[in-house]
């Protein structure tokens, strides 16, 4: 009797007290996330207002909305240019991460012997080092290549700094292949090369695409070796360019934020659309690692 | 027997090649690796023994850390780089990691809802590069941008130099930045929370334990390793911070480089050159990464060991 009494009286102190809760946590929760948005709603709303109005208003709604910002940012064609050189770095760079990658990524799963785990454990390593310690030695080496003020400056060091991941997130997924899937290839005839770009790239496009985003944002948003190994500008990226805009004593804001904005915006819509994989390839190697 | 007469499936194509055939595979990988990573940062230790720029090159033994600790003018900004450095490390590592480690508790109870939306947001700014955020918070906290709004809106004792007074301006910079990266911990501690077998946590809720003590007995010590990885990458990315202080302040730390930090001296020694004379000295930078480097590995090791099991 008791004990038939007792169970729904629990269970409704229970829930209420969840409820409590949760009304704590959500507090919580919507004063971080308009922390979080606030920033971003600032830059955002200040490209759409007139010089002035960027001063009298600086966080509402402008009173006259007008896109000549954007206009006057895109008319100018240094501005075209810079944004081309930083897409041509990202899609050159991660094209290559993913492409040297995978292939040693297929080798190290397949060839297990001491050296490989050897050769697996030295690149890897490179997850943990931070290559900014390698600088001085690298604009050594670009200069002695006469790579200084190319974009060519750039690639090397950016697939160097995502491969290290991509072999770590590539192994770990090939390896989780069924192995019937190669025995089929082999029966056909087919070589080792034709096996990895028929059946093993086409299966591993998830972590492909993990790994692709998950260096994406890094490179992209890179000021550092632009700054130390591009001073031309003609090669600057987005970023790089956009440190000339902010002037010692004035600084032309609603140039400054729109470009801003418009180098952010990408990335964000891009998360916004596969945070899935963003969220993966920052968790790969804490949860499995 | 048909696997081995059939031409394509000689050499590699046999069931199990050997090293010679899949190095065919790693070399491309394994070259840009070692040449771009691997090998400058292990030369840059050999590099912090020499003296000069490219064309003459001497080698002085440990002169260039003599000077880094000992010299009047070089010693003061080091150690006051390294000072800084660590406030702000101080303040990623406290603020930063536990309000990372508080939203993913949150985060990963079951039965709330709208995590998803919460979680989208507060990863927003991790995706931004630090120059924007960096730019966007110096206006913000400029005292002339929108001083006025803010004094009629009784907010006036928000109207400050925050940056320009030495006594507010690296705890601004490094709150700006625990700011923009606490989704990375939260992530990684959402994801660990996650991987927590449910039966522990059910089996918890039978025996009586509340929220509190199911997290501080069950939840935290079953993510052990996970903590030790962000903190870890706390520690590496905190040492090589840059942007944040470029967009924020200057190259020079100001005011007064108060919010100097390792990366910046770095840049200025070994890079670009100190400002009245503007020579580089890559030895002289290249003995301040190296120590980067050897309190990274000091760092890193133990902590390694500590949370990361028998592996």
């Amino acid at each position: 009797m008791a004990k038939t009494n007792t169970q729904p009286v629990r269970r409704d102190k229970n829930t209420k007290h969840l409820n409590q809760r949760h009304i704590t946590y959500h507090i919580i929760m919507i004063i971080w996330s308009f922390m979080a948005m606030a920033p971003v709603w600032i830059l955002l709303i200040n490209t759409l207002k007139t010089k002035r109005e960027i001063y009298d208003n600086p966080f509402g709604v402008p009173k006259t909305w007008t896109l000549d910002n954007y206009k006057s940012v895109m008319s100018n064609g240094n501005f075209f240019n810079y944004f081309r050189n930083s897409f041509v770095v990202v899609v050159v760079s991660l094209f290559m991460i993913l492409f040297l990658g995978s292939l040693a990524a297929y080798a190290l799963a397949h060839w297990r012997t001491k050296t490989s785990h050897g050769i697996y454990f030295y690149m890897i390593v490179g997850m943990m080092l931070p290559i900014k310690i390698a600088t001085i030695r690298l604009l050594q080496l670009m200069k002695m290549f006469n790579l200084l003020n190319t974009l060519y400056s750039l690639f090397p060091v950016y697939i160097a700094m995502g491969l290290p991941t991509a072999v770590f997130i590539l192994t770990e997924f090939i390896r989780e292949l069924p192995g019937e899937l190669y025995e089929a290839g082999y029966m056909d005839g087919a070589s080792r090369f034709t096996i990895y770009y028929r059946i093993v790239l086409p299966l591993i496009r998830p972590a492909l695409a993990t790994v692709a985003i998950y260096n994406l944002v890094p490179i992209w948003n890179d000021l550092w070796f632009p700054l130390i190994f591009i001073t031309e500008d003609a090669k600057k990226t987005v970023l790089l360019a956009v440190t000339a805009l902010q002037g010692q004593y004035t600084t032309d804001w609603p140039k400054l934020l729109t470009v801003l904005a418009m180098s952010a915006l990408p990335v964000i819509i891009l998360y916004l659309t596969m945070s899935k994989q963003f969220i993966s390839g920052l968790t790969a190697g804490a949860v499995k690692g | 027997m048909q696997r081995q007469r059939h031409p394509a499936l000689q050499g590699g194509g046999s069931i199990k090649p050997g090293g010679i055939y899949w190095m065919r595979y790693i070399i491309p990988a394994l070259l840009v690796y070692t040449l771009f990573m691997a090998y400058p940062m292990i030369d840059s230790v050999r590099l912090s023994l020499y003296e000069g720029t490219t064309g003459t090159r001497d080698f002085v033994g440990l002169a260039n850390y003599v000077r880094l600790f000992t010299d009047q003018v070089v010693s003061t900004r080091f150690w006051n780089a390294f000072k800084n450095n660590w406030i702000f490390f101080g303040w990623h590592m406290i603020l930063q990691n536990a309000l990372g480690i508080l939203f993913a508790a949150i985060l990963t109870n079951r039965t709330m809802k709208g995590r998803q939306v919460y979680q989208t947001m507060i990863f927003i700014p991790c995706t931004i590069a630090v120059l924007v955020t960096g730019y966007l918070f110096k206006l913000m906290m400029n005292p002339v941008w929108a001083g006025d709004t803010l004094r009629r809106a009784g907010l006036g004792f928000l109207v400050r130099s925050w940056l320009g007074d030495r006594s507010t301006a690296l705890n601004c910079v490094s709150l700006v930045s625990v700011w923009q990266w606490v989704g990375i911990p939260t992530m990684m501690f959402v994801a660990a929370f996650q991987g927590i077998p449910d039966e522990l946590i059910e089996a918890a809720d039978i025996e009586g334990a509340n929220a509190w003590q199911t997290f501080t007995r069950i939840r935290v010590p079953m993510i052990v390793p996970v903590i030790g990885m962000v903190a870890i990458m706390t520690f590496v990315s905190n040492f090589n911070a840059f942007d944040v202080v470029f967009s924020m302040e200057t190259l020079d730390g100001a005011p007064d480089y108060a919010t100097d930090l390792i990366g910046t001296l770095f840049y200025r020694y070994g890079i670009a050159g100190q400002h009245p004379v503007g020579i580089p000295e890559p030895g002289l930078g290249s003995a301040i990464s190296t120590c980067i480097f050897g309190m990274l590995l000091i760092g890193v090791l133990p902590t390694l060991r500590a949370t990361q099991g028998k592996e």
